[in-house]
């Protein structure tokens, strides 16, 4: 374990996974959609549903969805937070197979209509691992900057994409591609080393066989500090 | 590399001749790629956030339980009026674990030190030294490098949390950690820091987790006290060069197969111990039916 990760995160308490973990599933989530929610439906599982409440992970998961970040003081009245932004959620309990005790569906709608599916658990010392996105699965833990690609299953689109990359000079730490179902519907992951700048990921999403893009820069300034 | 024992850990503290506090930090450098300046920084940033958590403390904070919040105080004003025992230094251990530990419980800012079950034991043990002129912010920092130094090893030999060792791995580690950077900060070899450690994990092996309706409140908050008070009994043992028989490393692989062997009742399930007497069962069903 990391020297900081024994010592720290610096959080809102009173727990690193109900409470940190949960902040930073939401906020990851945020990222993705590249938006405040308008509408959020958030599911719980396992101890997330039992014990959440008394944990705050409700506020946690509704404070990162604000894009606050995990040791923001204003998590704990994020739902009065919510209400000033137009945010409209739902909190509920939800029944899943083989999933990670610490687990939340988050399905969410933008204002300009964007939507996403994310299913994460958080894991441990407020880390986290994203196991679905849209209903495809994925396992990337949203502490890297990383690219996430709806493609269709088709040859040539994961060159496209590396080649893009490369022309940047961006280098790739990590790739995972997942489908759905052959010649269907896969994502692809990839963590990378630096910024991915938004001009690409718009390029991107016009390629052919691309259906979305979806970004996550962890090194972008704050966009959401108004609360 | 982080060390993966104690003892390596000491052995490049004195082949290179350099303090505890430098061996940690030059051996997380090389794994972190971070630069020493931002790492220092890091560190002095970790040290502010715990002085303002005990600055910020309000007495009539509530956890949303109703469960913890305002015992710190009462120490501090018993203290205040001669009613406490064991002198200044205990008093103000006492009152900080519980005020960091009952923010935690009322979801103010913490540092997760090692878990944020156990965040007050450190603090506890630093802020009155502190807050007194006897250590400044770079002496602390440097303690500080030192716990990270033993909970890095903790965690590479057993485990930091509760629900895999209990108790023992969340407060018995912050315990040996705070011990460890005690002993440095008055000036104890790295021998006396791992024997401050390792007296303070042997002391509180077995302790389970055992959280009322599963909240970090009941037992936690007052659990805090005990590791900081037995990191400061360990460290003035081994300060005065008390001994311990069982080495750091294997106190830590203890603590990994005592955590194994204890059922999961007592690993934060909230099933066991305490949880699961009479009134923690009251308490838990009295929080359900509330929604």
């Amino acid at each position: 374990m990391r020297l900081f990760d024994v010592l720290g995160p610096v959080m809102i308490g009173p727990s690193s996974s109900h409470t940190a973990g949960a902040a930073r599933i939401g906020y990851t989530a945020q990222k993705l959609l590249g938006d405040v929610p308008a509408e959020a439906d958030i599911g719980l599982y396992g101890s997330f549903a039992t014990t959440g409440r008394g944990h705050g992970t409700d506020r946690a998961l509704v404070a990162g969805l604000l894009g606050l970040r995990p040791d923001d003081p204003r998590l704990p009245d994020s739902f009065a937070l919510a209400e000033e932004a137009g945010m409209k959620f739902t909190i509920h309990p939800v029944e899943l197979r083989a999933a990670h005790p610490n687990t939340a569906v988050l399905t969410l709608k933008s204002k300009a209509g964007r939507t996403l599916v994310l299913k994460a658990a958080s894991v441990g010392g407020g880390r986290i691992r994203v196991t679905e996105i849209d209903g495809v699965p994925a396992d990337f833990g949203g502490d890297s900057n990383t690219l996430i690609i709806h493609n269709e299953d088709t040859p040539g689109c994961i060159a496209e994409v590396t080649m893009s990359l490369a022309q940047r000079r961006i280098n790739i730490a990590s790739m995972q591609v997942f489908r759905a179902a052959a010649g269907g519907y896969a994502v692809m992951v990839l963590e990378c080393d630096s910024h991915i700048p938004h001009v690409l990921e718009q390029q991107m999403a016009v390629m052919p066989g691309i259906r979305k893009v979806t970004c996550l820069n962890i090194d972008e300034p704050e966009e959401c500090e108004e609360g | 590399m982080s060390f993966l024992s104690c003892e390596e850990m000491l052995t490049a503290a004195r082949s290179q001749n350099i303090s505890l506090s430098e061996a940690i930090l030059r051996s997380d450098l090389a794994e972190s790629r971070l630069t020493e300046a931002h790492s220092r920084e890091m560190m002095r940033h970790l040290w502010q956030v715990m002085q303002a958590t005990s600055r910020d403390y309000d007495p009539a904070q509530r956890s949303r339980s109703g469960l913890s919040g305002g015992d710190a105080a009462k120490v501090e004003q018993a203290h205040q009026e001669g009613k406490s025992l064991g002198g200044d230094y205990l008093a103000a251990v006492t009152a900080e674990a519980l005020k960091t530990a009952e923010c935690n419980a009322c979801m103010k800012r913490i540092v997760a030190a090692p878990t944020a079950g156990s965040c007050g034991v450190l603090p506890a043990v630093l802020l009155p030294l502190a807050r007194s002129g006897e250590a400044d912010e770079e002496s602390i920092c440097d303690a500080l490098y030192v716990a990270a130094g033993f909970g890095q090893v903790i965690a590479a030999r057993a485990t930091l949390a509760g629900a895999e060792g209990g108790c023992q791995a969340e407060v018995g580690a912050a315990s040996a950690m705070a011990a460890a950077a005690l002993c440095h900060l008055k000036g104890g070899a790295p021998e006396q820091c791992a024997a401050a450690a390792a007296m303070a994990l042997g002391n509180l092996l077995g302790l389970v987790c055992d959280p009322v309706a599963g909240l970090v409140e009941v037992p936690c908050v007052k659990r805090n006290v005990v590791g900081a008070v037995n990191a400061v009994s360990c460290a003035n043992m081994a300060l005065a060069g008390v001994d311990y028989a069982i080495p750091c490393d294997e106190v830590i692989d203890a603590m990994g197969r005592v955590g194994s062997l204890l059922s999961p009742d007592l690993r934060e399930t909230g099933q066991g111990g305490l949880a699961a007497t009479p009134t923690g069962v009251r308490i838990a069903q009295a929080l359900a039916e509330q929604g």
